[in-house]
């Protein structure tokens, strides 16, 4: 076996990938060097790793586990739809994203303004800017209404389209 | 976003040879959307690229942009090596850091629902099993942790900053910096391991074939080494133009919802969801208020007829109000731009800070300036403009605005405005101008 072959099996990759690897550690290890000097590490360290957990372990689970929820509801109606009367030929849409994609959307909104749109940000908020973040809970709820609008206005054209197409 | 029904099915007995791995997500049947796979990957992988590369490279200029090497001026003393490209920050254009720290902000933001994406894309491998088949995997696996945590913690940490919400138990400046340095880096050898494939699997599939297949014909991409298609697929609920058209309104959504505050006029109101794009009226002192006096002990009883600005130099003297109206005075339109990534042009008139360095018996372009406020407690309170800030005609000691006077909020009797500096080197309430600056 000669020294590649050898360097192949006892690492799984050529030698430049554990090059770059190194490289990467080394600034990130100065860079971490830095967050200890400057006293915040502790703090800093527990938002690092929160941060994987709250995305991978929470948001994850949580908008994996809606969206299950989501297609299973639409997919009865759908069934019960299709025994009360019989199926159009048309193709029609299916509802589920009509439903995932105004809800994502404002949940989005939600995730990323909640300090407006809870109102978490108002102290320091007022005392920067001079006004309230009262506002911002009441423009959430009007832009999500008209996501669900647009997205049941959308549904109802193309269920319309669909069926015209199949008669 | 579509993915599998949570529940597992039993794992055939012929395959079983002794114990698998965990339950639950750590079998690969437990991933079920038909969409996964390297093209998705690929594709969403490729904007992404594109997009932190921008939001990285103006971030690291709005560090620049503080001039961190003026004294005082620093939120990140200990630094070291990681400051080795500062460079000294222009005064033209004037719009320089309007657009590039808008673009940071606002491009953020926008990126938001990609991110989401393009970690929904690849989550099967976080849970693959076993951990690690090489040393090499364990080493390119423990820096993913750095490169996902990175993101995240970047990405959370400017959020909460631009809306005020201080909840994290350290300073924004030094975290989000350093932050940066170790996310970047995880994210350069990312790229640098995974271009070849993405590039790989893009020449082979192309984009097209897999944009026009709609929602009936969406099938899985073919079996790939990393396990990211599904072994067993659910039926398809969205195409995969589908996932990137709803991705990509997310980012619409989150863009045209926020870039009104990067801008002027009737467009601003567009800014529903932005801290920073909200109306105060019609007057000339109506435009966006950072910091109000109130909120750090400035009082008109303080910038009343007692104020008086302090020049320090080879001269010393003290200034009124009146004796500053009775210079020479110009009128310039220039940008305030937030480090929180809002802006807005106002028309401002005042003395040159170069008159001022005259007066205070400096040569003009020999030295910068240290504006100190009458602000009590906050983050700068002072700061240091370059020498180069300090003969440029356009920088003003303002006095008023929109042709009124300022008003308190706005920096009353007196504020700096410095031509494509950032907004918090305009300092307001100015009390003293030392011109006895030596760079650190």
């Amino acid at each position: 076996m000669n020294g590649r072959g050898r360097w192949a099996k006892t690492y799984g990759a050529p030698p430049w990938h554990l090059l770059a690897l190194a490289l990467c550690f080394l600034v990130a290890g100065y860079a971490a060097t830095r967050v200890v000097d400057v006293g915040i590490w502790p703090g800093f360290l527990v938002w690092f790793v929160g941060a994987v957990i709250l995305h991978d372990l929470v948001l994850f689970p949580l908008y994996s586990a809606a969206d299950s929820v989501a297609r299973s509801l639409t997919a009865r109606t759908r069934r019960r739809g299709r025994t009360a009367r019989p199926r159009p030929t048309g193709r029609r849409p299916a509802p589920i994203n009509y439903l995932r994609v105004p809800t994502a959307f404002s949940c989005l909104l939600l995730l990323v303004w909640s300090p407006l749109i809870l109102r978490g940000a108002e102290p320091n908020y007022r005392a920067a800017v001079g006004l309230s973040t009262i506002p911002y809970l009441t423009r959430w709820i009007l832009v999500t209404l008209v996501l669900f609008a647009a997205s049941a206005l959308l549904y109802v054209l193309r269920r319309l389209t669909a069926g015209r197409a199949g008669r | 976003m579509p993915d599998a029904s949570r529940e597992v099915k039993p794992a055939k007995k012929g395959r079983l040879r002794g114990w698998s791995g965990p339950p639950g997500p750590f079998r690969p049947e437990f991933w079920r959307s038909p969409l996964r796979g390297p093209w998705l990957t690929s594709v969403l992988g490729l904007i992404l690229l594109a997009g932190i590369t921008l939001v990285a490279i103006t971030g690291l200029v709005s560090y620049a942009a503080y001039e961190p090497r003026l004294p005082g001026n620093d939120t990140t003393p200990g630094r070291g090596l990681l400051g080795f490209y500062l460079f000294d920050w222009p005064t033209d254009p004037v719009w320089l850091y309007r657009v590039t720290q808008g673009a940071h902000v606002v491009g953020g933001l926008t990126l938001v629902p990609i991110l989401l994406a393009k970690l929904w894309s690849v989550i099967p491998k976080l849970f693959s099993w076993p951990p690690a088949r090489s040393v090499a995997e364990a080493v390119e696996r423990a820096s993913l942790l750095l490169l996902v945590g990175g993101a995240v913690f970047q990405f959370v940490t400017g959020i909460l900053n631009i809306q005020l919400f201080y909840v994290f138990p350290f300073s924004f400046y030094p975290a989000h910096f350093y932050g940066a340095w170790i996310f970047l880096a995880a994210f350069a050898v990312h790229v640098v391991i995974k271009l070849p494939r993405v590039v790989h699997t893009l020449r082979t599939y192309g984009l097209r074939d897999y944009l026009r297949t709609s929602v009936a014909d969406t099938r899985p991409e073919p079996p790939d080494p990393d396990g990211l298609v599904a072994t067993d697929p659910a039926p398809p609920t969205m195409s995969r133009r589908g996932l990137l058209a709803f991705a990509g309104g997310g980012s619409l959504v989150m863009f045209g919802l926020s870039v009104g505050q990067c801008v002027d006029g009737p467009l601003r109101r567009t800014a529903l969801l932005a801290p920073h794009g909200r109306h105060y009226g019609t007057g000339p002192n109506d435009f966006q208020v950072n910091k109000t006096a109130a909120s750090l002990g400035v009082t008109p009883a303080r910038t009343g007829d007692s104020w008086r600005l302090a020049l320090v130099g080879p001269h010393r003297m003290a200034l009124s109000r009146e004796d500053l109206l009775a210079m020479p005075l110009y009128t310039y339109a220039l940008p305030i731009a937030c480090v929180e990534g809002w802006s807005t042009v106002q028309t401002w008139t005042g003395v040159r800070l170069a008159d001022l360095a005259r007066l205070a018996g400096i040569r003009t372009g020999s030295t910068g300036v240290t504006a100190r406020s009458l602000q009590r407690g906050g983050y700068f309170g002072q700061a240091s403009l370059s020498a180069a800030q300090v003969a440029d005609p356009r920088s003003l000691l303002a006095l008023r605005v929109n042709g009124a006077d300022l008003s308190l909020d706005h920096g009353y009797p007196a504020r700096v405005i410095v031509p494509n500096a950032p907004g918090v080197h305009n300092t307001k309430w100015v009390r003293e101008l030392d011109f006895t600056q030596e760079r650190s």
